[in-house]
C-alpha cells in the first residue's frame, strides 16, 4: 500500500464503519423480546402514533440504543486516550480500575448519602473516576512502568474497590438489591431523561479527546521527543485525564462499569489505520458503539426471552482478546 | 546436635550486600553425624515471635464472644480442665473456628509467597489474579442453581478455583510457563470471571444474594470441625511440598537464566509450585471464602520483618533473601486470626465478616505499597 492511497482507504473505512453503526442501531431497536419489523422501526422513531409498538420503541428501545451509542463511543475514546497517554497497550478504563472507582463512588453516594438520581450521583462518579485516574497515571507515568505492572496495579486497585462495594452492600441490604443490577453494567434501565442528563458530559469529554489527538501522537514518541516537537506535555496530560474522567465517570454513572470495550476497539482499529491518533480516535468513536450495541443485541438474543446484561457480554468477549494480546510476542509495544 | 559453629556471614544471593550491612547473622548448626543446617538468627527469632503472636491471638479469639473467657480459662479448657459448659464452648464452638482461621492464614500466606515469587511482583498474589473470582463463580453457582448447603458451596469453590487455575495455566502456556504471562492471563480471566459472578448475583433472589455476598467477603463465622479436617489434610500435604521447593524458588527470584545455570529445572519447578499453590488457595477459599489481601500482604510483611532496613522493599531488582515460606505462612495466620479478633471486638460478635477488615486494611497497605514501589521505580 502506497502512502498516498492510505488516506483514501482510511476515509472509505470510516464511511463503511458509520454504515455498520447505522445497521447496528436499527438492529438494536428492532431485536428483542418483541421483534419489530423494520418499517415499524422507522414509523416508531419518526411518526410516533401511540401504538403498542411505538411505545416499545419510544420508551424502551430508542433510549436504550441512544445510550448504548453514547456510552460505547465514550468508552472507546477513553480507552484510546488512555492507551496513548500511558503508552500502554493494556490500558482500558475497566482494566485500570477507573470504572470501578466510579462505581465505588456511586455505591457510596447511594448507600451513605441517600442519593438516588442520576444527576446526583454522576458527580460522585466523576470524583471516583478522577481519583483512580490520577492514581493510575501517577503509577503509569513513571519511567520504566511496564504494561504488566500497570495492569497489575489497576487490577489490584479494582480488587480493593470491589471489596469495598461488597462490604457496603453487605451492610445495606436495600442498597444491595438496587446495586447488584447496576454494578453489572446494563443498558436495560435507560430512559430518555438519563440520556439527556448524561449526554452533555460525554459530549464535552468526547470533543476534548478528539482535540488532543495531535499532541497524543507526539507523546507516543516519548516525552523528550514530544517536547522537542512543541507539544505541551502538562496541558495535554491534564486535558487527557479530564476527558477520560468525564467519559468514564459519565458512562459508568449511566449504566454501570463496563470492561474491555475501550481495550478491544482501539487495537482492532489500529490494525487498519496505523498509529495515527487523528484516525484512531474517530474510528474508535464509531466502532465502539458497534461493539457495545452488538453485545447488547447479542445479550438479548442468546438469553431470550430474558437477557444478558451488556457488561457480562463485553467481559466474556473481551477476556479472550485481552489474553490474545498478552500472548502476542511483542506485547510490550503499542 | 552438639557443636554450634559460627560460620561468619551469609552464603548465597545477596551475601556480599549483607556482609556490607553486617546486620544478618547466619549460623550453621552441625551434628556429629555430618548433618548441618544453616540457621538465620533473625529469621528464626521472627518466626518464633510470629508463632507466639499467632497462638496468643488464637487464645484471645477463643476467649472472645458472647460468653467471654479469660486466657487462663481458655488454656484450662483446652487442656481438659474447666467446667462442661466451657469445654463445650471451646471445643465444639470456638476451637474449630480458630483452627480454620490459622490454617487458612497459613495457606494464604504460603501460596501468596509462591505466587509473588514466581511472578516476581509483589502484586502478583492469587487474590489479584482470577482465583478468588474463580472460586466465587463455583460457590455462587452452587448457591444459586443448586441451593447447596455449606458442603456443596465448598465443593463448588474448590471446583471453581482449581478449574480457573488450570485454565489460566493452559492459556498462559507457550513453550513453558512464564511468570508475567501467567499474571496477565490471570488478570484477563479475573475480569471475565467477575462478570460471571455479577451475572449469578442478578440471577439470585435477595436471600441468596446476601448469602453469596457474605461468602464472597470471606468469613469465619460458624465454622465447625467439618471444615477443619479437609483443610488440615490439604495443608499437611501441600505446605511441606512447597517448603521443599523453597530453595529452587529462591533461585528463581534471580531470574530464569541464573536459576537454570545453578541447576534449577525452571519450568518444572514453576509448574509444580503453582499447581500446589492453586490447590492450597482453593482449599482455603472453600473453607472461609476469598478473604482478601492476606495472600498479598503476609509475604510482604514477613519479608520486611526479616530484612535489614537498607534492603527493605520487594520487587525484582533489589537484593533479596528469597521468599521465606515459613514466615509468610505464620504471618498469614497472625494476620487472619488477629483481624478476626479485632473485627469481633470492634463491631461485636459475628456482625461483620473478617474479610471486610482484611479488605480495608489490605487495601490501605496496597496503596502504600504502590506508592513506595513507584518511588523505587518497581511498579
Amino acid at each position: 500500500m502506497t502512502p498516498r492511497r492510505r488516506p483514501l482507504l482510511r476515509s472509505a473505512g470510516l464511511v463503511v464503519s458509520v454504515a455498520v453503526l447505522a445497521v447496528i442501531v436499527v438492529l438494536g431497536i428492532a431485536v428483542g423480546a418483541k421483534q419489530i419489523p423494520l418499517d415499524q422501526v422507522w414509523h416508531g422513531v419518526f411518526h410516533y402514533s401511540g401504538s403498542d409498538t411505538d411505545v416499545v420503541i419510544r420508551d424502551v428501545r430508542f433510549p436504550r440504543t441512544l445510550l448504548g451509542l453514547l456510552v460505547g463511543a465514550a468508552l472507546g475514546l477513553a480507552g484510546t486516550v488512555m492507551q496513548g497517554l500511558t503508552r500502554n497497550p493494556l490500558a482500558d478504563p475497566g482494566v485500570l480500575g477507573i470504572n470501578a472507582g466510579a462505581s465505588a463512588a456511586v455505591v457510596t453516594a447511594v448507600s451513605f448519602f441517600g442519593v438516588t438520581s442520576l444527576t446526583g450521583y454522576v458527580w460522585f462518579a466523576f470524583a471516583g473516576a478522577a481519583v483512580v485516574n490520577v492514581a493510575v497515571y501517577v503509577l503509569g507515568g513513571t519511567r520504566g512502568a511496564t504494561p504488566v505492572r500497570l495492569a497489575l496495579a489497576g487490577t489490584a486497585l479494582t480488587a480493593v474497590l470491589i471489596g469495598y462495594i461488597n462490604a457496603v452492600n453487605l451492610m445495606d441490604t436495600a442498597a444491595l438489591d438496587k446495586m447488584r443490577f447496576w454494578t453489572v453494567g446494563s443498558l436495560a434501565s435507560a430512559t430518555l431523561p438519563t440520556v439527556t442528563a448524561i449526554a452533555p458530559f460525554l459530549a464535552v469529554g468526547g470533543v476534548l479527546a478528539l482535540l488532543i489527538a495531535r499532541p497524543l501522537n507526539a507523546i507516543a514518541l516519548g516525552d523528550d521527543q514530544a517536547r522537542a516537537l512543541g507539544a505541551r506535555l502538562t496541558r495535554t496530560r491534564v486535558l487527557a485525564m479530564l476527558a477520560v474522567t468525564l467519559l468514564c465517570g459519565g458512562a459508568t454513572a449511566a449504566c454501570g462499569p463496563i470492561v474491555y470495550v475501550g481495550l478491544m476497539v482501539p487495537h482492532a482499529v489500529r490494525a487498519v489505520t496505523g498509529p495515527d491518533m487523528r484516525w484512531i480516535l474517530p474510528y474508535s468513536a464509531v466502532l465502539s458503539p458497534v461493539l457495545l450495541l452488538g453485545a447488547d443485541v447479542l445479550g438479548r438474543v442468546v438469553a431470550r426471552p430474558g437477557e444478558l446484561q451488556v457488561g457480562i457480554v463485553t467481559a466474556v468477549l473481551g477476556g479472550p482478546v485481552f489474553i490474545y494480546l498478552v500472548r502476542r510476542r511483542r506485547m510490550a509495544q503499542l | 546436635m552438639s557443636a554450634t559453629v559460627k560460620s561468619g556471614e551469609a552464603v548465597g544471593p545477596g551475601a556480599g550486600k549483607t556482609r556490607a550491612t553486617g546486620a544478618r547473622r547466619v549460623r550453621a548448626i552441625r551434628t556429629k553425624g555430618g548433618l548441618s543446617v544453616r540457621l538465620d538468627v533473625r529469621a528464626t527469632a521472627v518466626g518464633l515471635l510470629l508463632l507466639a503472636v499467632a497462638l496468643a491471638a488464637a487464645v484471645a479469639l477463643i476467649g472472645s464472644g458472647d460468653y467471654p473467657m479469660t486466657p487462663a480459662e481458655v488454656l484450662a479448657a483446652l487442656t481438659g480442665g474447666g467446667d462442661a459448659g466451657q469445654q463445650y464452648i471451646v471445643h465444639d464452638l470456638r476451637l474449630p473456628r480458630v483452627l480454620v482461621g490459622l490454617l487458612v492464614g497459613v495457606a494464604f500466606g504460603v501460596s501468596g509467597a509462591v505466587f509473588q515469587t514466581v511472578s516476581r511482583n509483589p502484586l502478583g498474589s492469587p487474590d489479584v489474579l482470577g482465583f478468588a473470582q474463580g472460586s466465587s463463580v463455583g460457590a455462587l453457582a452452587a448457591i444459586v442453581y443448586f441451593q447447596a448447603d455449606a458442603f456443596g458451596v465448598a465443593a463448588g469453590a474448590v471446583a471453581g478455583g482449581v478449574g480457573t487455575g488450570l485454565a489460566i495455566f493452559l492459556l498462559a502456556w507457550k513453550r513453558g510457563i512464564h511468570g508475567y504471562r501467567f499474571v496477565l492471563v490471570g488478570i484477563g480471566a479475573s475480569a471475565m470471571l467477575y462478570a460471571m459472578v455479577l451475572f449469578l448475583m442478578t440471577k439470585a433472589n435477595i436471600v441468596e444474594a446476601t448469602r453469596a455476598t457474605t461468602w464472597m467477603t470471606g468469613s469465619l463465622n460458624g465454622r465447625d470441625w467439618d471444615q477443619v479436617q479437609p483443610l488440615a489434610a490439604v495443608c499437611a500435604v501441600l505446605v511441606p511440598l512447597l517448603l521443599f521447593f523453597g530453595r529452587p524458588l529462591r533461585m528463581l527470584e534471580m531470574g530464569d537464566d541464573a536459576a537454570s545455570a545453578l541447576g534449577v529445572r525452571v519450568d518444572r519447578v514453576r509448574v509444580v509450585v503453582l499447581l500446589a499453590a492453586v490447590v492450597l488457595v482453593a482449599a482455603a477459599t472453600a473453607a472461609a471464602g476469598p478473604i482478601s489481601f492476606v495472600a498479598l500482604t503476609a509475604p510482604q510483611l514477613a519479608r520486611r520483618l526479616t530484612l535489614p532496613r537498607r534492603l527493605r522493599g520487594g520487587g525484582g531488582s533489589a537484593p533479596m533473601p528469597g521468599p521465606n515460606l515459613v514466615l509468610s505462612g505464620l504471618m498469614g495466620a497472625v494476620l487472619l486470626v488477629a483481624a478476626d479478633w479485632a473485627s469481633q471486638r470492634l463491631f461485636g460478635a459475628d456482625q461483620l465478616p473478617v474479610g471486610v477488615l482484611t479488605g480495608v486494611l489490605g487495601g490501605g497497605y496496597l496503596l502504600w505499597l504502590l506508592a513506595t514501589e513507584r518511588k523505587a521505580g518497581r511498579v
